[in-house]
């Protein structure tokens, strides 16, 4: 069987969650085997597991889970693996699963790829898996050799479906060890969408001249409900908050559309949002190499361009909605 | 503190992804290649740090073959006080954690420090792995940590925020942009580096169970479409009928 563990933080599942569900779904209809889901701790909409594609979804219940420790989780989730007999474990490719997956595969003796991009291809034992290294400019195809494998997939990638009922949840009996990490405090901005889940980015460079000029772009972000980025250099010099930054040293996104405000395209930029779905490209050189990657160009003065294209949406938007 | 700093070797961000004629094996010829910038900028540096407030030792740590010690030499600039290679070819996280691995339970150390991700494969794995090989406790994405005694409090990245979170030693961590700032190596940080040693190991004996069998280029995107910028209502009227993203 399939196995996905679905990651609940502060006790609710988020999109990604119902991504990699999606896709363990219909990597069981393609090995012939059924899906279970896992939650950890607190989970309230648990059963949406189900309507996502998990035939089964299992629930550890222990207050000690709601916080997030790589050891005990893993020792969890690799205890729920051996019990419900799964030889593939999904996971998501998030802040915590990177910190997860790794021990999952050693605990279970299996091959690990992480941030896979596609569906796996199986002949007979072997499993093939893709995923995009060397900052988008190639794909990788891995082949696992174990017979329990573990994955965790790209965010953004595979589009939550719905294709059934909530399932009730039902609760799994696994030894929940101690932990020597305690989680103290956490703090989350509330009402935005963190950047690697968003959908709709709006990002600007040094183009911008000044962290005063920056009204343009929070309006253009509010009128699209999307999350603002920046290149590294206006984080570096403090116009905009790190946690902002994009690219192969930053955050890497991958939203359906990129909004590039006054930043060049380079490379190391272009690294963490080449995979977005459509991107505009707003910039007063003609010759700005971010152009090659763009679907759609506009040459010109941002200071004149984003406040019309400002009034264009709102337009927009008023008739439409 | 007993220090180990896991360091990898990558292309450098700007320099040309080849492969070979059967698309089976990355090709670095005429490549140029640097120390991952997680392990260089954020991870070596802290341990640095944590060296220079409460004494201790930092030891630079690589799985790789001599074309490697270019790199290892640039850490010992940068101020470690020597290198571990283990002489073999990185061929899978699996690998290289099985290393690190086997040398730790061999030497105690007391904080394993680990960069968030190699920036050519991107895979956040090793360090992971080589914590459940140690059961050692593993925080990913470190951007602080203070130490008092034994005692750590590291604040780490989440989806959309931070959680601090207490630890011991020993334990390990990977670091991210914000746990240190950058340090460049200096005329006598070069000097000295050539002084200190390299400790060549043999392998360890293990298992790759994921390996890459094929490279491919992915689609070339289409062309861009210009619009003027006096029309906004053009793009709009694009974004939302052809692109359908609005
Ligand atoms: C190892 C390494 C890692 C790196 N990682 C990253 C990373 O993760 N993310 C990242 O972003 N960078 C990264 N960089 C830096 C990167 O190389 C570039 O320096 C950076 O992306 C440039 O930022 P920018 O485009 O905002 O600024 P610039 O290159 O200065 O570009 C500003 C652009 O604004 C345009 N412009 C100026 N005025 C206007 C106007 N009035 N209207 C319209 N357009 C205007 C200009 O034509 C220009 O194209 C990295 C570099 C290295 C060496
Ligand atoms: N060949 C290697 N030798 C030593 N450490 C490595 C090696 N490869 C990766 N690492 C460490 O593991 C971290 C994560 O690498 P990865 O799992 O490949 O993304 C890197 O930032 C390094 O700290």
């Amino acid at each position: 069987m399939v196995l996905v563990y679905a990651e609940s933080p502060q006790g609710k599942l988020k999109k990604a969650a119902f991504e990699a569900v999606t896709y363990g779904r219909q990597a069981a209809d393609a090995m012939g085997v059924q899906c279970a889901a896992l939650v950890l701790g607190a989970a309230d909409n648990a059963g949406e597991l189900g309507s996502y594609g998990a035939h089964e979804v299992y629930q550890v219940n222990n207050d000690s889970l709601n916080n997030f420790d790589s050891q005990v989780a893993a020792s969890v989730v690799s205890s729920a693996a051996q019990k419900l007999g799964a030889t593939l474990v999904v996971m998501m490719h998030s802040s915590s699963g990177k910190a997860l997956a790794g021990r999952v595969a050693v605990r279970l003796d299996a091959g690990l790829v992480t941030a896979v991009n596609a569906l796996p291809t199986i002949s007979g034992d072997a499993v093939n898996v893709t995923k995009n290294v060397f900052s988008g400019k190639a794909i990788a195809e891995f082949s696992i050799s174990s017979a329990t494998r573990v994955v965790s997939v790209a965010g953004n990638t595979f589009k939550p479906v719905v294709n059934g009922d909530a399932a009730s949840v039902q609760t799994l009996d696994v030894d929940v060890p101690q932990g020597r990490y305690t989680v103290k405090e956490v703090s989350t901005m509330d009402g935005v969408t963190p950047l690697p889940e968003a959908e709709l980015v709006v990002s600007a460079g040094r183009g911008m001249k000044g962290p005063e000029n920056w009204g343009i772009i929070e309006e253009l972000a509010d009128i699209l409900g999307a999350t603002t980025a920046c290149s590294r250099p206006v984080a570096d010099v403090g116009w905009r908050p790190h946690h902002e930054h994009v690219g192969q040293t930053g955050v890497a996104i991958k939203p359906n559309l990129y909004f590039a405000i006054g930043i060049s395209g380079a490379i190391q930029h272009l690294a963490g949002v080449n995979q977005s779905n459509v991107i505009v490209v707003i910039n007063k050189d003609p010759e700005a190499p971010f152009f090659k990657a763009a679907d759609y160009g506009i040459v010109g003065d941002l200071f004149d361009v984003v406040p019309r294209l400002n009034e264009s949406l709102k337009k927009y938007k008023a008739e439409n909605s | 503190m007993n220090m180990l700093v896991c360091v990898s070797r990558t292309p450098e961000t700007t320099a040309p992804v080849k492969f070979s004629a059967d698309m089976s094996e990355y090709d670095g010829s005429g490549v140029n290649f640097i120390m991952n910038p997680y392990d260089e900028w954020y991870a070596l540096v802290r341990a640095l740090e944590v060296k220079e407030s409460q004494g201790g030792k930092v030891t630079l740590f690589h799985v790789g073959g001599a074309e490697s010690d270019a790199v290892i030499r640039k850490g010992l600039a940068i101020g470690a006080d020597d290198a571990v290679r283990v002489d073999a070819a990185p061929s899978s996280s699996m690998f290289v954690a099985k290393q690190i691995a086997e040398y730790c339970k061999a030497n105690a150390i007391d904080i394993l420090f680990f960069g968030k991700e190699t920036i050519d494969f991107n895979g956040a794995e090793v360090g992971a792995m080589a914590a459940e090989m140690l059961d050692m406790p593993y925080i990913s994405f470190a951007i602080d940590m203070q130490l008092d005694g034994n005692n750590a409090t590291i604040t780490r990245e989440i989806e959309g925020g931070k959680e601090v979170g207490e630890v011991q030693t020993p334990f390990a961590l990977s670091a991210a942009k914000g746990l240190a700032e950058q340090r460049i190596a200096n005329m006598r940080g070069i000097m000295m580096s050539k002084r200190k040693p390299i400790n060549v190991i043999p392998a360890a004996d293990a298992a790759d169970k994921a390996t890459v069998v094929k490279y491919a280029y992915p689609d070339a995107g289409g062309d861009v479409v210009y619009i003027e910028p006096d029309n906004m209502d053009e793009l709009v009227r694009r974004l939302a009928e052809e692109a359908k993203v609005l």
